[in-house]
């Protein structure tokens, strides 16, 4: 109940609208519980890089509170499937989408949309640890200072919830002024993972996580989405099916661009419908 | 001769010339500085800081020209620096790769090169005539400002070049807007290369003296300035000024001029460099 109402006050510091019980930010009305509402999705989603046709038709739909695996080979546009959600790719020059994509029945791409308040509900951790060159504190209060927060002590418990949820408040609660750059890698991450939950995003997108971490710190990773997955939608690009396959609700393999199959991670991983699937996941190829 | 001892013998001529033209450098420099030293350090005194100039060499003092060059530094960085860092952050961040891009840089990077009496000349054209402005600081200033900003331009662009796109995106990530994650993340990490081009820009500006003479600054100048309208003379021109006159207590007072020029530039540099090293150490992606 403590941390319901904390939610509910942070939300309304950084502006965003509460929509039924669940923070996604975007307004709307809730006709039916079993439409669009409440769900990510994807519809006959094209992709380019100039010339290159990166993603092909996919189709996907992804409920709130859980964990999907986006996995498959290097290259198999998992990553720019991951990116589209919070509009990265607008980055990168030559990029063009044709589809739909809608978040809780607002399309992503829509004229009126406002970039920055997407990326406040959808938030991004990296591969590679990417925190800023500044001090632990301000690495995890950046996103609420250029959201416009300024209230001292509001921005310094937000800080410390959203590294206690990062598991991350006791190694590093003596030095918060330290630079973020003398942690470890793993730890390096989970402040980036920090960082990213102190505006209340609810998505979090997740690309190769753990993949430049030791397996220690790749297992404290694991654990925290595990709890993570009861506040957020987490999306996870991984190359490691074991961990695919203990942190995931849903899986979803990509090939060459393509959705192969998109179904329950139980399912995926013993009994897959597709032979590709199949010969995916054991290691015949990719 | 045997194949390895010709080998032998080209590998050492081939040393000792690199040595030799090392050298060069460093004993005409040390020359200088012995030469100047000896004919000039006896007459550094708190007096030669604070005396006006005088027509007796034993009165004549520095104060006009190093309270001119004072003035002169602080308004020309006053325009150069946020002109100069503006326009690197417009080419890096904002401009579109293509071959207009290539064009401005190429145009850039000339223009460091045009001599600086050049500058001189369009100073006294546009700001001292067509504005109005005289013979004072601001002109000198401006033209002088002109003259710097292609190094300070430039260096701006090379240390934003060095941080890491993934800051940006980083940046992005969470909502932060393209002139926040300029102002926020981009500058404040290349601001180590951003002061140093700064401190480079501005030793150079210390040392100009042709586009300053054009431009009106006097060689008699029997006051300190107390604004910038007021004429002015600074520290090269000063010297320049002594070098002419036939009696040799002004070549002392030359010399003497020369070693605190020399003492200036020398400690502007050096500071660049220290503060380059500490940044490069600072920053670890």
């Amino acid at each position: 109940m403590e941390d319901e109402k904390k939610i509910t006050s942070i939300s309304d510091k950084i502006g965003l609208e509460k929509s039924d019980e669940l923070s996604t930010g975007f307004p709307v009305s809730i006709p039916n519980k079993e439409s669009h509402m409440n769900k990510i999705h994807s519809k006959a989603v094209h992709c380019w890089y100039g010339d290159f046709h990166v993603l092909r038709d996919i189709n996907m739909e992804i409920k709130h509170n859980t964990v999907t695996a986006l996995i498959g080979p290097s290259g198999c546009g998992k990553s720019t499937y991951l990116r589209i959600f919070n509009r990265m790719n607008d980055l990168i020059e030559g990029f063009r989408l044709e589809g739909e994509v809608t978040i809780d029945g607002k399309d992503v791409f829509a004229k009126d949309i406002r970039i920055n308040e997407l990326r406040k509900k959808v938030g991004m951790v990296f591969q590679k640890p990417n925190p800023f060159p500044k001090s632990i504190f301000e690495n995890v209060a950046y996103g609420l200072r250029v959201n416009g927060v300024t209230h001292k002590k509001f921005i310094e418990e937000t800080v410390e919830r959203s590294l206690k949820q990062a598991a991350l408040w006791e190694e590093v609660k003596d030095k918060l002024s330290k630079n973020a750059l003398s942690l470890s890698g793993g730890q390096q991450q989970r402040l980036c993972i920090a960082r990213a939950i102190a505006i209340e995003p609810s998505i979090v997108l997740m690309d190769e996580p753990s993949s430049a971490l030791d397996p220690i710190s790749s297992a404290k990773i694991e654990e925290l989405i595990w709890e993570l997955k009861a506040k957020y939608t987490i999306l996870i690009v991984t190359h490691n099916m074991q961990q695919a396959a203990r942190v995931s609700d849903k899986t979803a393999f990509f090939y060459l661009g393509e959705l192969v199959e998109y179904d329950d991670t139980k399912t995926i991983f013993t009994n897959p419908k597709k032979e590709k699937t199949q010969n995916y996941i054991t290691g015949r190829f990719g | 001769m045997s194949n390895e001892r010709k080998k032998h013998l080209q590998n050492n001529a081939f040393k000792i010339w690199a040595i030799f033209s090392t050298s060069v450098g460093i004993i005409m420099l040390a020359i200088l500085l012995i030469k100047i030293g000896m004919d000039g350090l006896h007459r550094i005194s708190f007096s030669f800081f604070t005396d006006l100039p005088s027509r007796r060499p034993e009165n004549a003092g520095i104060l006009t020209a190093w309270v001119g060059t004072l003035w002169i530094m602080v308004t020309t960085a006053f325009f150069a620096i946020p002109i100069g860092i503006g326009a690197g952050i417009y080419l890096e961040e904002y401009v579109k790769r293509g071959r207009w891009a290539s064009i401005l840089e190429i145009n850039i990077a000339n223009l460091a090169g045009v001599p600086s009496i050049i500058y001189g000349l369009l100073g006294l054209e546009l700001f001292v005539r067509t504005l109005h402005l005289g013979q004072s600081i601001l002109a000198g200033s401006l033209t002088l400002a002109l003259l710097i900003l292609p190094i300070v331009i430039v260096s701006t662009r090379e240390a934003i070049k060095t941080v890491p796109n993934t800051l940006r995106e980083a940046s992005y990530a969470l909502g932060a807007s393209k002139w926040q994650t300029i102002w926020f993340q981009v500058l404040p990490a290349a601001s180590g290369g951003i002061m140093t081009g700064i401190i480079l820009a501005l030793s150079r500006a210390i040392g100009e003296t042709a586009p300053l003479i054009v431009v009106g600054a006097l060689m008699y100048v029997p006051f300190t300035p107390k604004s910038v309208f007021d004429s002015f003379t600074v520290l090269p021109i000063q010297i320049y000024n002594w070098v002419t006159r036939p009696q040799a207590g002004f070549l002392i007072n030359a010399a003497a001029g020369i070693i605190v020029l020399m003492m200036i530039t020398f400690i502007m540099n050096g500071t660049a460099v220290y503060l380059r090293n500490r940044w490069q150490k600072n920053v670890r992606w």
